[in-house]
């Protein structure tokens, strides 16, 4: 494989969903890369479009009311989005996997969760009745489930919130995908088991050479696993940058509003500082720069009220849509 | 599992025993004198009406003694030998003679309810909001509101005398498929509309789940995501909903059999209930509730097979 193309780029993706009360644009004008064997953290809070973003790359935006409207997503150089439903269906849990949040409802409750993993086996693969079964039996001992030949057929509801997530990833990695999305999969599980899980995609990701997208709100989360981060602000990218850059020095308001907000070990502090106002309605998005109602700068800034930044190379590998960012030049 | 199964089959005897008791007090000691009913018009003599009464064994004291009615009433139920109705016939042996018709009628039409109607709830479900759910929607809403009669009416009238498609009324020399193909078409139109309402309901609230969006995303096609996945997680209350209607395919369709003429259980029961023979009634009464308690079990048991997360244990 080239080096030197990104195995998913995301070019200019714009997600809407069409409701009653107007057009929600989940996902506006997105670009990023994720490189080979890397992993790339979609920073940003809850409803700021990272899931939509990952569900149009998997072309699994709810076709009730959403539609991806613009862009291209080139998966190892084709565009995703021209691929048919069929063709959607072979890439789909064979080279890009993806898991989610919730590891209690993601499973299916009435099927066991060896049922689930040879279910995916079989389709992708090829592989057929007792070697399907002995693969998922292999896939649960390398996510590190005790005693996988009696767990293999077991029901979800037998198992712990954790235990549920090692399965998902088996179930996600059970094709070799190269591209695995992990959809804030950590959230719901508490500390210790975060920390296992987050270890075992890890390692993992080094074992099978996969790169990751990873979607968290959580910054401690992108900074111990990230090699590069993308920042995401009512729908749209504000910076992106390699994990050490953004920690080191954030250029884009949102960014360091964040990473202000973020307890410090060995700091004292009476309160944790907050960013003020809150996140936009995607419906009636402010004019001009998104951010500028919150933003310190932009708040009296003629420009950033009237006039919307663009996502722009301001230092070599970094980019950010903010007219106050050091290199963004006029 | 078994244990379970016969704990609840010994709870059956409490509750058989009660509907006996209840069915006698209701056709016995509350219904009229059936002597009198039977000779009605007659102008009988009160020796007449005593000596009947004594054939019937309604000289008997009434509970409390070893061969009172009610004893009597509960033998003949427990041995399945419920005595004569009042046309001098056995009722066993009409029962016999109306139960294939009764089934040939209702199995398909339950069968055909249960496949069509679970299915376009599926796919509504699926297609919520589209133009698809909603003409779906306005069949089922329509379907519900025209009565019953219109489409027996319709169904005579067009499909069968107009075009001659089918036969119009029961006929002994045809085979029962073909007697009973329109109404059994026209009980699987009426019975889908609120069953594919309540199974949509049902559908939606399990689709927007965790595992769909799991069962897509390892790259299932939607047949199988939808006729896999959300189905056998729909089970439940489609299990609840169609085991306890069984009981009714054995009894048939009062309406459909005697708009059709064919000669099965309901038919049985509406000229029962015509001509007052309270010992077909009663009998009819008994069967039911039996039947009904035996599929209520059955639908328990099967609740364990749809969801490993239910145990008897």
């Amino acid at each position: 494989m080239n080096e030197n193309i990104p195995l998913l780029s995301i070019r200019n993706l714009s997600t809407h969903f069409f409701v009653e009360e107007g057009v929600v644009k989940a996902v506006e004008d997105v670009s990023f890369d994720v490189a080979e064997g890397k992993t790339l953290a979609v920073v940003g809070e809850s409803g700021c479009g990272k899931s939509v973003t990952a569900l149009s790359v998997m072309g699994l935006v709810p076709e009730s009311a959403g539609r991806v409207v613009d862009g291209q997503i080139l998966f190892r150089g084709d565009d995703l989005l021209k691929k048919t439903e069929s063709q959607m269906r072979r890439i789909r849990g064979n080279e890009i996997a993806m898991i989610f949040q919730e590891p209690m409802t993601s499973l299916n409750p009435v099927f066991t969760i060896g049922n689930q993993i040879v279910e995916a086996v079989k389709l992708h693969q090829g592989i057929k009745g007792e070697h399907a079964w002995s693969h998922a039996v292999e896939m649960l001992r390398k996510v590190g489930i005790a005693d996988p030949a009696r767990r293999v057929r077991e029901y979800p509801h037998q198992m712990s919130g954790g235990m549920r997530q090692r399965v998902m990833i088996a179930m996600a990695l059970c094709c070799w995908p190269s591209l695995l999305i992990a959809d804030e999969p950590t959230t719901a599980l508490d500390v210790t088991i975060q920390a296992q899980i987050l270890e075992l995609l890890r390692e993992l990701q080094k074992q099978q050479n996969m790169s990751v997208m990873m979607i968290t709100h959580d910054l401690g989360v992108a900074a111990e696993n990230a090699d590069d981060v993308a920042v995401v602000y009512a729908s749209n990218i504000v910076e992106t940058a390699s994990v050490a850059a953004i920690f080191e020095e954030p250029l884009h308001p949102y960014t360091q509003g964040l990473l202000r907000s973020m307890p410090r070990l060995g700091q004292k502090m009476e309160r944790l500082e907050s960013i003020g106002g809150s996140v936009p309605n995607p419906l009636h998005f402010p004019q001009g720069c998104k951010f500028h109602p919150r933003c310190p700068i932009g708040v009296s800034d003629q420009r950033c009220r009237t006039q919307q930044p663009q996502l722009r190379e301001v230092a070599p590998g970094r980019c950010a849509a903010c007219f106050h960012a050091k290199g963004y030049g006029d | 599992m078994p244990a379970y199964i016969i704990r609840r089959l010994l709870y059956m005897i409490p509750i058989v025993f009660g509907v006996l008791l209840l069915t006698f007090l209701l056709f016995n000691v509350v219904g009229a004198d059936q002597a009198v009913y039977r000779l009605a018009g007659n102008n009988p003599t009160p020796e007449i009406l005593d000596d009947i009464r004594h054939e019937l064994g309604y000289d008997k004291p009434l509970i409390f003694s070893i061969d009172s009615q009610f004893v009597t009433h509960v033998k003949k139920a427990v041995t399945f030998n419920f005595g004569k109705a009042l046309d001098k016939e056995p009722i066993i042996d009409k029962l016999k003679n109306g139960v294939p018709y009764s089934l040939a009628l209702t199995v398909p039409m339950f069968f055909g309810i249960v496949v069509t109607s679970v299915s376009l709830a599926i796919l509504a479900a699926f297609y919520r909001g589209t133009w698809f759910d909603r003409i779906i929607l306005l069949i089922c809403v329509a379907g519900m509101s025209f009565p019953y009669l219109s489409y027996i009416i319709f169904g005579q009238y067009f499909i069968a005398y107009k075009y001659d498609l089918f036969q119009i009324y029961f006929s002994p020399q045809r085979s029962i498929w073909s007697n009973a193909a329109l109404p059994i078409l026209i009980g699987i139109v009426v019975g889908i509309g609120g069953n594919v309402r309540f199974y949509r309901t049902v559908m939606l609230d399990e689709i927007n789940s965790g595992y769909i969006r799991t069962a897509f995303a390892k790259g299932l096609s939607t047949r199988v995501v939808l006729f896999k996945h959300l189905l056998k997680n729909a089970m439940i209350p489609i299990i609840t909903n169609t085991v306890l209607t069984l009981p009714y395919l054995c009894l048939g369709s009062l309406l459909l059999e005697s708009f059709f003429g064919i000669p099965g259980i309901g038919g049985i029961t509406l000229d029962a209930i015509e001509s007052r023979d309270f010992s077909v009634i009663s009998t009819m009464t008994f069967i039911f509730s039996i039947l009904f308690v035996i599929f209520n079990l059955i639908s328990d048991v099967c609740y364990a097979f749809a969801d490993p997360r239910i145990s008897f244990d």
